[in-house]
């Protein structure tokens, strides 16, 4: 394999986003904690961008033509690690270990421990100007790499962020392109009753920033938006898509309760309804086995990190 | 009678070496790019934008995103130095000192200018006192405090070739220069400045001056000779040292311009404890704000001289 993309058709994508999302809902489940509804509000838009647009090579991750893809609101986790995996940087069955004792797939990633991953992210507010700075980098080096970067929009209250969406504009970073999962959903609520951050696109604008909005679960909207973002990119301003989301969309019990956002399906009973939902006929327990022995993934993925076979924590 | 005060010493800005240095790498290596918050003018970073516009960064008056700016260039490979007060950067932005420089370790080299209490007559919104605690307290972060201009040379080149996040404070005055250009240095090593049998005063920054005057009075006004330690670096520090002096020597007294919590006495007094307990005290900034001033004045009051120095020795001897 070589840096390139996967270059799904539009029904391998629906799929490919319908299994990253069973991938969340079943690691928060095994871990009883995380975060199921950012990732599965972003699951459609994030898998088609990361599967046909951005250039990794999973078998290379530091490849220094790679594209940077960076998911600033660390919470979604789950869904980093589900994408990573489903795109060969790792085993799925290792996504079982998601934030238990030893794992490379901590609570919020960390870039030292988890292949693709570039940044260790989780305090809101630091992946644009991360990201910005990687840009202005490959500009100094006259490197064409692209920095990919999804933003959640409760996060877009951080005054950090708009620090970069300045800076990012005043250098002209075209080679930035800014994803939002504009869910109107963070912990306390809604988000334009948490704290109002529209209009979204006219600040962008008023930045200086070209701006996409549209809908983030059609899969052919979400093809055409992108699409139309990147033949934007160097241009000489850089690029946002506000992606309109549902909040656990794809489990219609559960979507827009902002109770799920940092809430795990733990319940056996929960998981199943939520499995059905997304059309899987299996129970909790034939969902895991699916995974296949966890150890097994274990070895393989201290394998890739090169680190010593796992090892049992000792309480004693 | 031991000359002291302003008179005693010849004097040089550590910024001054932090700008000039800049340049010389700038030419050395591609790699090191630099950043600044509206504040070039005054950091000194003006010499490098002047030199290398290209490679220079005016973020604005952004710190959080100058920091996160600056780790993004490091993950890239280049070696970004970044400036600003010391009170914005590790107040403003601790979060992204610690998230994106510190827990991600990154090679980013954060460049404190007017750290202290010797920022004098802006007053306390912008002088630091607490900066060297939130920084040690990091878990990757090399901290230092150079002396003065040829050490802050020396730090500013070894903080380029080091692979790995560096947290060095310079100060906004003129400090007295007291050491010189083959003057040893060395990460995590602290130096007999002024050698003695009765005690040692350890410091960093521009209380080593202090600290040699402390020495001078201690000696013509008692006959007592402590010896004088430099030690630039917090982390690591020189634990070896350390034992080292309690064992021959007995009693310490650090010196430092900082806050007494949680800074160079504390962490000194630690190995001192865990390693082989001797006398101490600690001579640092007590715990209040010292409004605005002559910097030599506020120095007075918050009792960083030789004198109160050579007091506190004598305390504990």
């Amino acid at each position: 394999m070589s840096i390139g993309t996967a270059n799904l058709s539009v029904d391998e994508l629906k799929e490919m986003a319908r299994t990253i999302r069973r991938d969340c809902l079943v690691q928060t489940h095994v871990a009883k904690s995380g975060h199921p509804g950012g990732p599965l509000s972003a699951a459609d838009y994030l898998t088609s961008l990361y599967f046909n647009y951005v250039k990794v090579d999973p078998k290379n991750p530091k490849d220094d033509s790679r594209d940077y893809f960076i998911i600033s609101n660390g919470h979604c986790s789950a869904l980093n690690y589900a994408l990573l995996s489903r795109r060969g940087f790792f085993p799925p069955g290792y996504l079982m270990t998601f934030r238990s004792t030893g794992s490379g797939l901590e609570g919020h990633p960390n870039r030292h421990k988890t292949p693709g991953v570039d940044i260790s992210a989780g305090s809101l507010g630091h992946g644009l100007p991360i990201a910005h700075g990687i840009a202005l980098g490959a500009k100094l080096k006259g490197s064409d790499q692209r920095v990919f970067v999804n933003l959640g929009d409760g996060e877009l209250q951080e005054g950090s962020c708009w620090e970069a969406i300045m800076a990012a504009a005043h250098y002209r970073s075209d080679n930035i392109l800014a994803v939002v999962d504009y869910n109107d959903v963070q912990i306390d609520g809604r988000t334009h009753e948490v704290m109002n951050i529209r209009p979204l696109d006219g600040k962008f604008k008023a930045f200086g920033w070209k701006v996409f909005e549209g809908n983030g679960h059609d899969m052919n909207e979400v093809i055409r938006l992108l699409d139309h973002a990147i033949d934007s990119m160097g241009k000489g301003q850089p690029v946002v898509v506000l992606f309109h989301t549902v909040m656990m969309k794809g489990v219609p019990s559960f979507e827009n309760d902002h109770i799920w956002h940092g809430k795990a399906l733990a319940d056996d009973k929960l998981l199943q309804t939520a499995l059905t939902e997304l059309g899987y006929n299996e129970t909790p327990k034939e969902a895991v086995a699916s995974y296949g022995d966890v150890n097994v993934a274990r070895g393989e993925y201290h394998k890739i990190m090169g680190w010593p076979p796992p090892q049992v924590c000792d309480r004693d | 009678m031991v000359k002291t005060g302003k008179d005693r010493w010849t004097y040089e800005l550590t910024r001054k070496a932090y700008g000039e240095t800049l340049v010389e790498l700038g030419h050395e290596n591609p790699r090191i790019v630099v950043l600044d918050a509206d504040l070039a003018e005054s950091t000194l970073t003006k010499f490098f934008r002047d030199e290398f516009p290209d490679r220079f960064f005016e973020i604005g008056i952004a710190e959080q995103d100058m920091v996160g700016t600056a780790a993004g260039l490091a993950l890239q490979g280049f070696i970004p130095f970044l400036s600003s007060y010391a009170i914005f950067i590790t107040g403003r932005a601790w979060d992204q000192c610690r998230q994106d420089v510190d827990y991600m370790k990154t090679n980013v080299k954060l460049s404190a200018a007017h750290g202290g209490i010797s920022v004098g007559k802006d007053g306390p919104t912008h002088q630091s006192m607490e900066d060297l605690a939130c920084m040690s307290a990091c878990t990757n972060m090399k901290v230092l405090v150079p002396a003065d201009y040829h050490e802050t040379i020396k730090a500013v080149r070894w903080s380029a070739e080091y692979e790995g996040p560096v947290y060095f404070r310079l100060g906004r005055e003129k400090v007295p220069m007291v050491t010189e250009e083959p003057s040893p240095f060395e990460m995590g090593k602290g130096f007999v400045h002024v050698d003695g049998t009765d005690g040692t005063i350890i410091a960093c920054g521009l209380m080593l001056s202090q600290a040699i005057e402390a020495r001078e009075i201690l000696e013509e006004e008692d006959g007592i000779k402590p010896r004088v330690v430099n030690m630039p670096f917090l982390k690591p520090i020189d634990e070896e040292m350390i034992i080292k002096c309690a064992k021959e020597n007995g009693p310490i007294v650090t010196a430092e311009e900082h806050q007494v919590y949680g800074g160079f006495g504390s962490i000194i007094a630690r190995v001192v404890v865990e390693n082989h307990p001797v006398p101490m005290r600690i001579v640092g900034i007590p715990n209040m704000y010292l409004g605005s001033g002559d910097p030599f004045d506020l120095l007075a009051i918050a009792g960083l001289t030789g004198r109160h120095i050579a007091n506190k020795m004598k305390e504990v001897l």
